[in-house]
């Protein structure tokens, strides 16, 4: 049911969902207010958004880019490539222009998936408040100067000032959001799940195991583990080796990821995939990948050890766990390969 | 340095005890300051081995982390005061490091070249035009006057 007074709007049909993750909980968050029951892990699994990259030449805030995901944006298209959602994307060069088309979508009645910088968004913790551009939420009203806003991190609803939200949709930088605005125009009544869920995995295999290029897929992670050594023979300041760990850890481990750099919410799409299509041998590539995750909290726990320069961690010992997540990763994607689907 | 046999055992080893396998009784709840009483989701199992959402309080790991990359800014912003205040550099430069922000990223967010931005930190900032403030007033999330005020 829509209310719209002069002032306040309210979606009050839409029911607010924690997820781990921002971009595909807010997509499945959408799909489901739009007719489409899909979870985040399904979301997340079906746009084949799980990945591992280290691009040494690309740097975040001084560091190498470590991902864990694909680029932001993707889970928003490639969901509805894969599930024949008519997705509609808005990007706007004026603020004001944004703000307005936002409004009178909200006036439509419709519930709208928007990007923003973190870093501008008051009801954040503070010191979680970093310039990263391309976090993911949900608008389903106003009230007044207030928009009503379903942050799929945030455990419940939060409201944002319009001032706020506006300058948190226009910063300028990497990722910079430019307002977009995402919304289902139709979903389709049904998803062949089974086509679906080849194709995503097959794709997600392809990219972990045969990328011809030393820094994504299993081969990224052998390649950040030789990486990590080299740090220790050379001898840079020691403040840098401690910052590049924690900052592959942090994307890993603290950035809505589900925990283990997205490989539980990963297992978790193989376990639901194997029960929805009756593929049980899913269920043992979910195992895997649950023991990959073991493996990467491993590393992330010697990383934070690292950075409290513990005497008994150092970066051989690193590189080692990550060694291990490698082995790993390549079993559960080798059986993956193997299922053909 | 391990070779690739001896890797192997140690993978059974962590295979074996789990070490820090994800069930839904085993995931911390270590409230990490940094997320000030939120909640997060984390995936986890149950006994059965079924995948499900866990709220968690944070993991001591991401706290450690998370802290590292504040105090990284803190650390800077305040080398960035002392500077200022002997007449190094510009205000603008200990503004910059407390809004989370780098040389780099305030060109950015400015849209400027990085060479130029490294150059208005150093100038006073009446010496800049109107123009170039309001921008950096505007990434800064800051009013005009507080531009050129340390604390």
């Amino acid at each position: 049911m829509i209310t719209a007074e002069s002032s306040i709007i309210v979606n009050s049909d839409y029911v607010h969902r924690h997820a781990a993750h921002c971009e595909s909980g807010a997509v499945s968050s959408l799909l489901r207010h739009y007719g489409l029951e899909m979870s985040e892990a399904m979301t997340f699994g079906l746009s084949s958004a799980l990945i591992f990259a280290h691009f040494p030449f690309v740097k975040v805030e001084g560091f190498p880019l470590t991902a864990y995901r694909a680029m932001p944006g993707a889970i928003v298209k490639s969901t509805a490539r894969s599930m024949g959602v008519r997705m509609r994307r808005e990007r706007f060069r004026d603020p004001q222009a944004g703000t307005a088309r936002l409004n009178e979508l909200l006036a439509q009645g419709r519930v709208v998936g928007m990007q923003a910088s973190v870093y501008w968004l008051p009801y954040f913790p503070p010191n979680m408040r970093f310039h990263f551009n391309a976090h993911n939420m949900v608008a389903y009203g106003r009230e007044g100067d207030d928009y009503l806003i379903s942050d799929p991190i945030a455990e419940h609803p939060v409201t944002c000032p319009a001032a706020d939200l506006q300058k948190a949709r226009f910063v300028k930088g990497m990722f910079a959001p430019r307002g977009l605005l995402y919304y289902p125009l139709d979903t389709p009544s049904e998803v062949d799940l089974s086509k679906a869920v080849a194709r995503a995995i097959k794709k997600t295999t392809f990219v972990m195991l045969n990328t011809p290029l030393p820094f994504v897929g299993v081969r990224g992670i052998r390649y950040l583990a030789k990486r990590i050594r080299e740090l220790g023979l050379k001898s840079s300041d020691a403040r840098y080796a401690l910052l590049f760990i924690a900052t592959i850890v942090r994307m890993q481990e603290e950035i809505g990821t589900g925990g283990g750099g997205f490989r539980f919410i990963y297992a978790s799409f193989l376990q639901e995939a194997a029960e929805k299509i009756g593929e049980p041998r899913l269920q043992e590539a979910s195992e895997l990948m649950t023991s990959s995750g073991d493996a990467w909290r491993e590393f992330a726990l010697l990383g934070a050890r690292f950075c409290k320069k513990k005497p008994d961690v150092t970066l051989d010992q690193l590189a080692e766990a990550l060694l291990v997540c490698a082995d790993f990763e390549a079993n559960a994607f080798r059986l993956l390969r193997a299922i053909r689907l | 340095m391990f070779c690739s046999r001896e890797r192997a055992v140690h993978q059974l080893i962590y295979a074996a005890n789990g070490c820090i396998a994800m069930e839904k009784k085993d995931v911390p709840q270590d409230s990490n300051a940094a997320l000030d009483g939120a909640r997060k989701v984390v995936y986890a199992v149950d006994e059965d081995g079924k995948y499900s959402t866990v709220a968690t309080t944070g993991w001591a790991v991401e706290e450690v982390v998370t802290s590292m990359a504040v105090d990284h800014y803190t650390q800077l912003a305040q080398e960035a005061l002392l500077r200022a205040r002997r007449g190094e550099s510009s205000p603008l430069e200990y503004h910059m490091f407390t809004r989370r922000l780098n040389v780099v990223t305030l060109a950015q967010a400015t849209g400027k070249f990085q060479w130029l931005v490294k150059r208005h930190l150093k100038q006073p900032i009446d010496q800049l035009s109107p123009k170039t403030v309001r921008r950096y007033a505007e990434a800064l999330g800051m009013a005009l006057s507080d531009l050129s005020r340390l604390p």
